[in-house]
């Protein structure tokens, strides 16, 4: 432990000042007075980098998915090589991932992207192509049979039966992505990570810690919120009461 | 008769034409010359040289035991399965000319496990193959509420729904007018009742006969129940093991001279109490009351001759009187009088009649 100069503030960077510091000097663990002061300079920036380091992750994620699962669903023989690429990305402990990316693409917001993509790729992958799968082989049937060609059946009526299973894992994928980018923030210096890895390299002072730890949680609550709300509103036929 | 569109519902004369707004007029002949179909890796084929034709208008009834290829004969029609060998012209036109899924269009397709899309309403589900053909907006939505109306549902209430809050025989029904949606000329069916509780099957049954009165298409129907097939089908094609034609004839006279061993054998030891199914007592001529003491009950003279020797044979033998359609008594059956009937071929002629 640091030995602090006797009276001396621990925290360098709560700034300077008498009375309103009290809570700072005295080592308490959560300064409200210290989140209002900092709202505007760190914590509400921290969120807007954060919730656009996640959209962007997770709308690559869900693309190049989307992608390798529509392929796999034509091509069965793709989805085990898709699957083993994916585990694997999956698998790898994320602090290792985001130093094993900083060599090749550099310490920034790239590397960060790069591994919280590669996170997401798995569960949207196996996501989409089992909601593709369940479709009832006579919907498909009936689908090609009226005359719809294999692309309108896919845009009319698969994907569409699929949107419960694709939008499950956009949520799962969405809480993952929320969470792991605090870590990324390690090599990315960008969003919630930030205030809490100031934290963590601190001894005493935890406010930013649960500050930013609880505006990840709420965030990714939120988040999770909405993708039900879309969910309810574009698979009404899922909420209706059976004959 | 017109419904509450303005269009005339009941036809005048065999075509589909008079059923709707249409886009494909008459009801087609449809012909199968030497139709194959192989599988690869298979040695037996799955049809081998099938060959019948079906004239415009009229309910032809694929039937046989399992592994006998009838739905495959059927999917091969719109092309679901690609055909080995042979042909099949639709109108006098060869299906191998078409483009599938245009071809398909113009052809109804109702299955035994229905395939409502359950995120379409039951509206959006009968408007699929006319919106894949590119009708308007107006068109469509009258075109929907006119086949609801047809299928006896409010398009008001119904049509709103969602397949899963339909029951079995509702959910029927739409697929029915969904394969019914664009006037086809031709309509496939491959055991459109199958999956239906026996009560509601019958019902089902009468009023895909009352509907295709009124919509007179040229209609293919799978069934492995030889009961169906000879209640609903103008002609009844038996086919056995390997998509070979055991017999391919009408109703009364597969049920009178079967072809051979497995035909008589399929249609059922009972077969001749089937064929008294067929008349009803209106074809028969009935005895005078006066003088045989009847006691078997009353029945109507539009019953079956079949169900009306079930009641003589509940009542124990006893003959039951007839009442003609004003109530009155019209003559007196007796278990004598339907044997001779069975025996000589008086009943030729009825089922012919009836059957048409």
């Amino acid at each position: 432990m640091i030995v602090a100069a006797a009276g001396g503030p621990v925290i360098p960077t709560f700034g300077s000042g008498s009375g309103s510091f009290a809570c700072e000097r005295a080592n308490r663990l959560f300064c409200p007075g210290w989140v209002s002061r900092n709202w505007s300079s760190v914590l509400w920036p921290a969120l807007v980098q954060h919730i656009v380091l996640t959209l962007i992750a997770v709308s690559i994620g869900f693309v190049l998915s989307m992608a390798l699962a529509l392929v796999a669903y034509r091509r069965r023989w793709l989805e085990r090589p898709v699957l083993i690429v994916t585990s694997i990305l999956y698998t790898i402990p994320s602090l290792a991932l985001f130093e094993l990316l900083v060599a090749p693409v550099g310490q920034n917001v790239f590397a960060a992207e790069v591994a919280l993509v590669s996170y997401t790729l798995l569960i949207l992958f196996r996501n989409t192509l089992t909601g593709l799968r369940e479709v009832p082989a006579e919907v498909r049937d009936a689908a090609a049979g009226m005359g719809m060609g294999p692309t309108q059946s896919l845009l009319r009526v698969e994907i569409p039966l699929a949107l419960p299973a694709i939008i499950a894992g956009l949520r799962i994928a969405t809480v993952t992505v929320i969470s792991l980018a605090t870590v990324a923030s390690l090599i990315d210096n960008e969003g919630l990570g930030v205030p809490i890895l100031t934290a963590i390299s601190n001894e005493v002072f935890k406010t930013e810690l649960i500050v930013a730890g609880g505006m990840a949680v709420l965030l990714a609550l939120a988040a999770d919120a909405l993708l039900v709300l879309a969910q309810r509103a574009l698979t009404p036929w899922t909420r209706v009461k059976a004959a | 008769m017109a419904n509450r569109l303005g269009f005339p519902l009941l036809p005048t004369d065999h075509t589909a034409h008079q059923e709707g707004p249409s886009a494909f007029p008459q009801a087609a002949t449809l012909e199968l010359r030497s139709v194959s179909k192989r599988y690869p890796g298979q040695r037996q084929p799955a049809i081998a040289d099938l060959s019948f034709r079906v004239e415009a208008g009229e309910v032809c009834v694929l039937v046989g035991p399992s592994g006998s290829g009838k739905t495959t004969a059927m999917r091969l029609i719109n092309r679901m399965i690609p055909l080995s060998g042979g042909d099949i012209l639709l109108g006098g036109s060869s299906v191998l000319q078409r483009e599938p899924h245009e071809l398909r269009r113009e052809i109804g397709y109702a299955i035994q496990q229905i395939g409502l899309f359950p995120h379409h309403t039951v509206a959006e589900n009968i408007a699929t193959v006319p919106r894949l053909l590119g009708w308007g907006k107006d068109r469509v939505a009258a075109r929907v509420h006119e086949l609801l109306d047809l299928i006896g549902m409010d398009p008001d209430d119904i049509g709103a729904r969602y397949p899963a809050q339909l029951s079995g025989g509702q959910r029927q029904r739409v697929g029915v007018a969904r394969a019914l949606a664009a006037d086809p000329p031709l309509m496939l069916m491959d055991e459109p009742f199958g999956a239906i509780d026996p009560i509601n099957r019958a019902r089902l049954q009468e009023e895909f006969l009352a509907l295709q009165r009124r919509v007179r298409k040229t209609v293919v129907f799978v069934t492995h129940d030889i009961d169906e097939a000879i209640k609903v089908g103008d002609k009844i094609a038996i086919l056995r093991q390997g998509g070979h034609l055991a017999q391919y004839d009408t109703p009364e006279e597969i049920l009178t001279n079967p072809a051979d061993e497995f035909v008589a054998e399929f249609v059922g030891q009972d077969r001749a109490l089937k064929r008294l199914g067929l008349a009803t007592l209106e074809h028969v001529e009935l005895l005078s009351p006066d003088g045989i003491p009847t006691g078997g009950g009353i029945v109507a003279r539009t019953t079956t001759v079949r169900d009306a020797l079930s009641q003589i044979l509940a009542s124990g033998g006893k003959p039951v009187s007839v009442l003609d359609d004003r109530g009155g008594v019209a003559g007196v059956v007796t278990l004598d009088l339907l044997g001779t009937l069975l025996g000589g071929g008086a009943l030729d002629e009825a089922e012919r009649d009836f059957a048409r």
